[in-house]
């Protein structure tokens, strides 16, 4: 026989979707914000998110290269983790500080701990804490239209009015991707549609984010306020395309919800309790942490297993 | 919707609109004929034969080999010509008779049954156990073992697996267009044998004709009930279709019996009829011939121990040259390292692809997107039990329900990561059930 057979085991099939193909429907989905932040903040926003993505990808590269690894940059994720470190820093930021975060979140957070996969925190978010803490006053200092200015969050922390409307569409000061509630749902609808993400997470969260304002906010089940703090910082963008993040959350069905609640009152205790008037990005961080915990005891029941048997082991556990 | 199925799953492309319009065909096979010995779960048979012997059609050429075994029987007429091990689809060396076919088909003289409604079980359950029946699917399980529960009064549903959820396949299809009669008829005899039960045809709704077709032919049959299923792999596997059809769910600890079903698939009971009211044993099955390298994919009525080689012939050969030939579907089937290999009572279809889209395939990081475990229809997460298996974790393995596994390979269709987590699963349950078996 001229050509010989292939034999493997089954199945013999695969699906369509693989890493690659995810991360670009990521990026994809990322493009409305994007693309609304660079309106908004003008070009000074577009040069700091390419800057990032540059980065990140190309430390990816250079990191595998010096330690004799496969290349992995062909799948998309460092784009992604780079797209995300932009989206979460504010325009007026020095170039050389959004280098420094996009070394960090790819070396440290995420090559250091084995590469895709193996992160325990979101690579993007782990890059904006340690500018946070490293470069307080920039990260921290916003400008609208030139001027300066406190963000809808901290106004609405110091009792002041805000104007929603502008909230929703993002007219108004904070991070490049995080000021349209509106541009992250198309975003958040394109994701759902292409079957990367589901309701679970970002549902629970946002669930328990408002049942926790409502109980602790101090403003009862005031509208407004719950949708100022909705559309306000980064809950949206946190809820829909970091706490969705794969290798960062858990696995198990009962876990997401877990994952979800934790994310709402650790975002709720941080915006009204805390120093700060955002609070998602810590949370996210906080909770990232817990996943190999939650998974632990979220272990679902296989298929025809009968639950007696579950009950007695959680006995046996306390 | 309203169609019943289960949790889980995935939708692979079904590749059955290559064979599913064309009607079954004939097919008398010419010169060698191979019988395995081991067709089936259970005790290999014994041969009854000689080198050198005569044998005709539908004659027995090898004795069940205990309770949990089945007979064999020759499918063309001709002599013995060698008994010795020879390579069958798994790619093992299996002690099988060789028959050399004379080409006349001299059957020997059938004893049918005219009216089956005056049977006694045991009769039924005899003819049954005679005729060589085992679960044509592919599991090869004794049907009269089957048929048997200790507690023949607590079987409340008798569930006809027509979901044929395989991709490619067509051969239970087209056998519910062709003779759906056999399958009632067939279904009407189990039914004899448990008083208190229902008997239910789960079908899936990408064959709405024979939804239709089937329904309207049992709806003066007051114990059968057609039931539609969504299109969904593997709606056909056991446990998914008794939840489907019944909402009751086993483990694998578990014999469908203990929630009072017994699930027989549309082969395996058009068998059933055959033996019981024909009097015939089993000799022939419909068989797939299959897939975008094939001259003329359709469905044959084969004599089973014919070599996949002669099928191929009659279907035209090859219109390109295949990467990769399966003995079944392309979610549980097994690769072939030859064609040259005989058919079985459970083999149901060749499947011949150009390409070969798994070893192009890559594996990457495992980014735990959860996609295997949305897939799967036992409520695992394979990624995991892949990774215990990996490290040679048998006590974790068993303890995230990895024996509950069925192999339905619904996560490595799903993974984006490629990785071959049902292979990895499958090889550690192995260890672990050899381990218990040990002990």
């Amino acid at each position: 026989m001229s050509n010989l057979l292939k034999v493997s085991s089954s199945p013999h099939v695969r699906a369509k979707d693989d890493t690659s193909r995810i991360m670009l429907y990521v990026i994809l989905a990322l493009m409305p914000t994007t693309i609304f932040g660079v309106v908004n903040f003008g070009l000074r926003a577009l040069l700091l998110v390419i800057v990032c993505v540059l980065t990140c990808v190309a430390s990816e590269y250079l990191f595998e290269k010096a330690v004799g690894k496969k290349s992995t940059i062909k799948d998309f994720s460092a784009a992604v983790t780079g797209l995300l470190l932009g989206l979460n820093l504010p325009y007026t930021l020095p170039v050389w500080q959004a280098v420094l975060g996009s070394i960090f979140a790819i070396v440290v957070v995420k090559m250091l701990f084995g590469g895709l996969g193996q992160n325990f925190m979101n690579p993007a978010l782990g890059g904006r804490a340690f500018l946070v803490i490293s470069f307080a006053a920039t990260m921290t200092h916003f400008e609208y239209d030139g001027v300066s200015g406190a963000t809808p969050l901290q106004l609405l922390k110091n009792g002041d009015t805000v104007n929603t409307l502008d909230m929703l569409i993002g007219r108004t000061g904070g991070t490049i991707g995080e000021t349209s509630a509106l541009c992250i749902l198309i975003g958040a609808i394109i994701l759902i549609l292409l079957g990367v993400i589901d309701l679970l997470i970002p549902g629970v969260y946002i669930l328990s984010f408002v049942a926790f304002i409502t109980l602790f906010g101090g403003h009862g089940f005031d509208t407004t306020y719950i949708v100022a703090h909705l559309c306000g910082g980064g809950l949206m963008l946190g809820a829909f395309f970091m706490a969705t993040d794969y290798v960062t959350s858990p696995i198990t069905p009962a876990g997401k919800v877990v994952f979800g609640i934790c994310l709402g009152v650790l975002t709720g205790l941080f915006r009204i309790f805390g120093n700060s008037a955002e609070g998602v990005s810590f949370a996210i961080i906080f909770s990232n942490l817990l996943v190999p915990l939650i998974e632990r005891v979220t272990i679902p029941r296989a298929f025809g297993i009968v639950r007696e048997k579950k009950t007695k082991e959680v006995k046996a556990n306390e | 919707m309203g169609l019943k199925t289960f949790k889980g799953g995935v939708h692979p492309y079904d590749g059955k609109e290559l064979s599913k319009e064309k009607p079954i065909k004939e097919l008398k096979p010419q010169g060698i004929m191979v019988y395995p010995l081991s067709q089936h779960i259970g005790a290999p048979a014994q041969a009854c034969v000689n080198v050198g012997d005569t044998v005709l059609r539908g004659q027995k050429i090898a004795d069940a080999g205990g309770f949990v075994s089945a007979p064999i029987f020759s499918s063309v007429s001709g002599t013995v010509k060698a008994i010795e091990p020879r390579r069958v689809a798994t790619g093992d060396f299996v002690n099988s008779i060789v028959i050399d076919n004379d080409g006349k088909f001299i059957e020997k003289g059938f004893e049918g049954c005219s009216d089956y409604t005056k049977l006694s079980k045991e009769e039924i359950i005899k003819k049954i156990q005679d005729a060589g029946v085992v679960g044509m699917g592919g599991a090869g399980f004794p049907t009269h073992v089957k048929l048997s529960p200790k507690n023949p009064d607590s079987i409340e549903f008798i569930i006809a697996n027509c979901a044929e959820c395989e991709p490619y396949l067509t051969s239970d299809y087209r056998s519910m267009v062709e003779e759906p009669e056999k399958l009632i008829a067939g279904m009407k005899i189990i039914l004899q044998l448990f008083p208190n039960a229902k008997g239910l045809l789960g079908i899936e709704d990408n064959k709405s004709d024979v939804i239709e077709s089937l329904t309207s032919l049992v709806s003066d049959e007051p114990r059968i009930e057609v039931i539609p299923l969504m299109t969904k792999y593997p709606q056909g596997g056991e446990r998914q279709l008794i939840k489907a059809c019944t909402g009751r769910e086993i483990n694998s600890k578990m014999l469908p019996a203990d929630a009072g079903c017994i699930v027989d698939n549309v082969a395996t009971i058009n068998a059933i009829y055959t033996a019981v009211v024909e009097g015939k044993p089993v000799m022939d099955r419909i068989f797939t011939i299959t897939g975008d390298a094939i001259m003329e994919p359709r469905n044959y009525r084969i004599c089973i121990g014919m070599s996949c080689k002669d099928i191929l012939e009659a279907a035209g050969g090859y219109v390109r040259e295949p990467q990769k030939l399966i003995s079944g579907g392309p979610m549980m089937g097994f690769a072939l390292i030859d064609i040259d290999v005989p058919t079985t009572k459970t083999s149901g279809a060749l499947l011949a692809l150009s390409e070969d889209e798994v070893s192009k395939y890559e594996t990457t990081a495992c980014i735990n997107c959860g996609r295997c475990v949305e897939a799967c229809p036992e409520n695992l997460i394979p990624s995991r039990l892949s990774k215990f298996s990996d490290h040679g974790d048998k006590e974790t393995f068993e303890k995230w329900y990895g024996l509950e596994c069925i192999e339905c390979g619904s996560c490595s269709f799903a993974c984006p990561a490629r990785k071959p987590l049902a292979q990895s699963i499958k090889t550690m349950k192995k260890m672990v059930l050899a381990d218990k078996r040990k002990k």
